[in-house]
């Protein structure tokens, strides 16, 4: 399992510092919900969140949408699958690299059925056309990313950027 | 207008004119609305190939570069953030720029629970809506959204509440009276209805009678219902019990239209007691049925 660079965290998580990992910091939740967030389940979907950048960092690099599988579900999974379908088609692979995330629970569903966080995200982005590469772009933008629960894990069922607001 | 770091511009003082003349640059927006057409202007001369590349969706196209670049309405409905790179004669201009969600409301995704609810339950009832557009862009814009109960009694309750992060949520008391509810959500033109059945709540007032039947005592409930006057389903246990002398004999029976009855052992100076799940009626003492 990859570990993550902790810049500030309001949980109790350890995330050792590692200088070529993304720092990673979780502000405290401003939730629009009538559920209380648990520690341990903050925690759970922060880790679950960082691993899911590693699946859908290989999925772009080897244009293989099943390694979103174990990460993404329902409307995130079939655009991000759909995305790397057109990459194989058209002979092109991505590379992602995160960077540094800044994370903030903003809502939690009175059943506890979805859960949502704001990541305020820094990445590289280089596109290949078939082994060459084409353009890189460094991108800082935010996320909002919605799970809802797994049998094992938190599952990402919106991927989406928000930079309106 | 969206970021740039294209360097055609430094290429063109370096190489001169021809350089420049082949060398193709764009003009890309800031923000574009998913599902709209529009165009990405090119300088230059010569073809080159545009690529626009995002977690939700990849385009590669051929271009000719001094023209515009026409995208149509279906060629970018994801909203998202998308890097943008034009390749053309040996260099690359490339930018991002983002897809934001269409404004109108078109589907709801909306999560009532939970599907059976006793009655008379103070915010018994959540329900939580998720804005969409038309191609599954969660719309993060605020909008407000509409809950509406209908029962077979009373009336309608109904609230309002804005969306923050694309989620509106509500809590609403269930009804008096048991039967199908149906629960509204509506955003725009949108509605998605969901169906809450409404239950009985506990047992209220459970009593016993008892009456002498021969060496036995048959002990049988008054009609059970909740606290409104729902009848209890069949099927629901009560356990009825007889003390006598330390000793203990329960039996649990299912109430039949509404009732439940059993024969018990006759023991005078018995104690005969009744009770639902939680809910504990009275007592019987029994002296031969005087």
């Amino acid at each position: 399992m990859r570990r993550f660079a902790l810049l500030s965290c309001a949980l109790a998580v350890a995330f050792p510092v590692l200088a070529d990992q993304p720092s990673v910091q979780v502000e405290s939740p401003d939730l629009h919900g009538s559920r209380q967030l648990e520690a341990q389940t903050q925690a759970a979907v922060v880790r679950d969140y960082l691993e899911s950048w590693q699946s859908l960092a290989a999925a772009f690099e080897q244009n293989q949408a099943s390694l979103l599988n174990a990460d993404f579900a329902g409307v995130a999974r079939d655009k991000l699958g759909a995305a790397i379908k057109s990459q194989a088609r058209l002979g092109i692979h991505t590379r992602y690299q995160d960077l540094s995330h800044k994370l903030q629970f903003v809502f939690y569903s009175p059943e506890g059925i979805s859960i949502e966080l704001l990541d305020t995200v820094e990445y590289d982005e280089q596109i290949f056309d078939g082994d060459k590469p084409v353009a890189t772009q460094h991108v800082s933008t935010r996320y909002l990313v919605m799970f809802s629960p797994a049998e094992q894990r938190w599952m990402i069922r919106l991927f989406q950027t928000d930079p309106a607001s | 207008m969206g970021v740039r770091v294209g360097l055609p511009s430094l290429f063109a003082l370096l190489l001169g004119p021809v350089a420049l003349a082949q060398s193709g640059n764009m003009n890309l927006p800031a923000t574009v609305t998913a599902g709209s057409a529009f165009s990405i202007p090119t300088s230059g001369s010569g073809s080159g190939v545009l690529y626009i590349v995002g977690p939700d969706q990849v385009i590669r196209r051929s271009v000719q570069l001094g023209t515009a670049v026409e995208l149509s309405a279906s060629d970018l409905s994801d909203a998202g953030h998308y890097v943008a790179a034009l390749a053309a004669n040996g260099t690359v201009d490339s930018g991002q720029f983002d897809v934001l969600p269409a404004a109108k409301a078109e589907n709801l995704n909306f999560i009532a629970v939970p599907s059976r609810v006793p009655v008379g339950q103070h915010n018994g009832i959540n329900g939580t809506a998720y804005v969409f557009d038309t191609y599954r862009n969660l719309i993060t814009t605020p909008m407000p959204v509409s809950f509406a109960l209908s029962g077979i009694s009373g009336a309608p309750q109904s609230r309002t509440a804005i969306t923050r992060n694309g989620v509106a949520w509500t809590s609403i008391d269930s009804a008096s009276k048991q039967g199908a509810a149906k629960f509204v959500a509506q955003a725009g033109d949108a509605t998605t209805t969901r169906i809450i059945q409404e239950v009985p709540g506990d047992p209220c007032g459970l009593t016993i009678s008892a009456r002498p039947d021969g060496k036995r005592i048959s002990v049988e409930t008054a009609p059970v219902r909740d606290c409104s006057g729902n009848p209890i389903p069949d099927g629901t246990i009560v356990t009825i019990t007889e003390t006598y002398k330390g000793s203990l004999s329960t039996v649990d029976v299912p109430l039949k239209k509404d009732i439940a009855q059993v024969d018990m052992p006759a023991y005078n100076g018995a104690t005969i007691s009744v009770a639902s799940g939680v809910v504990a009626g009275n007592e019987i003492h029994w002296n031969g049925g005087h």
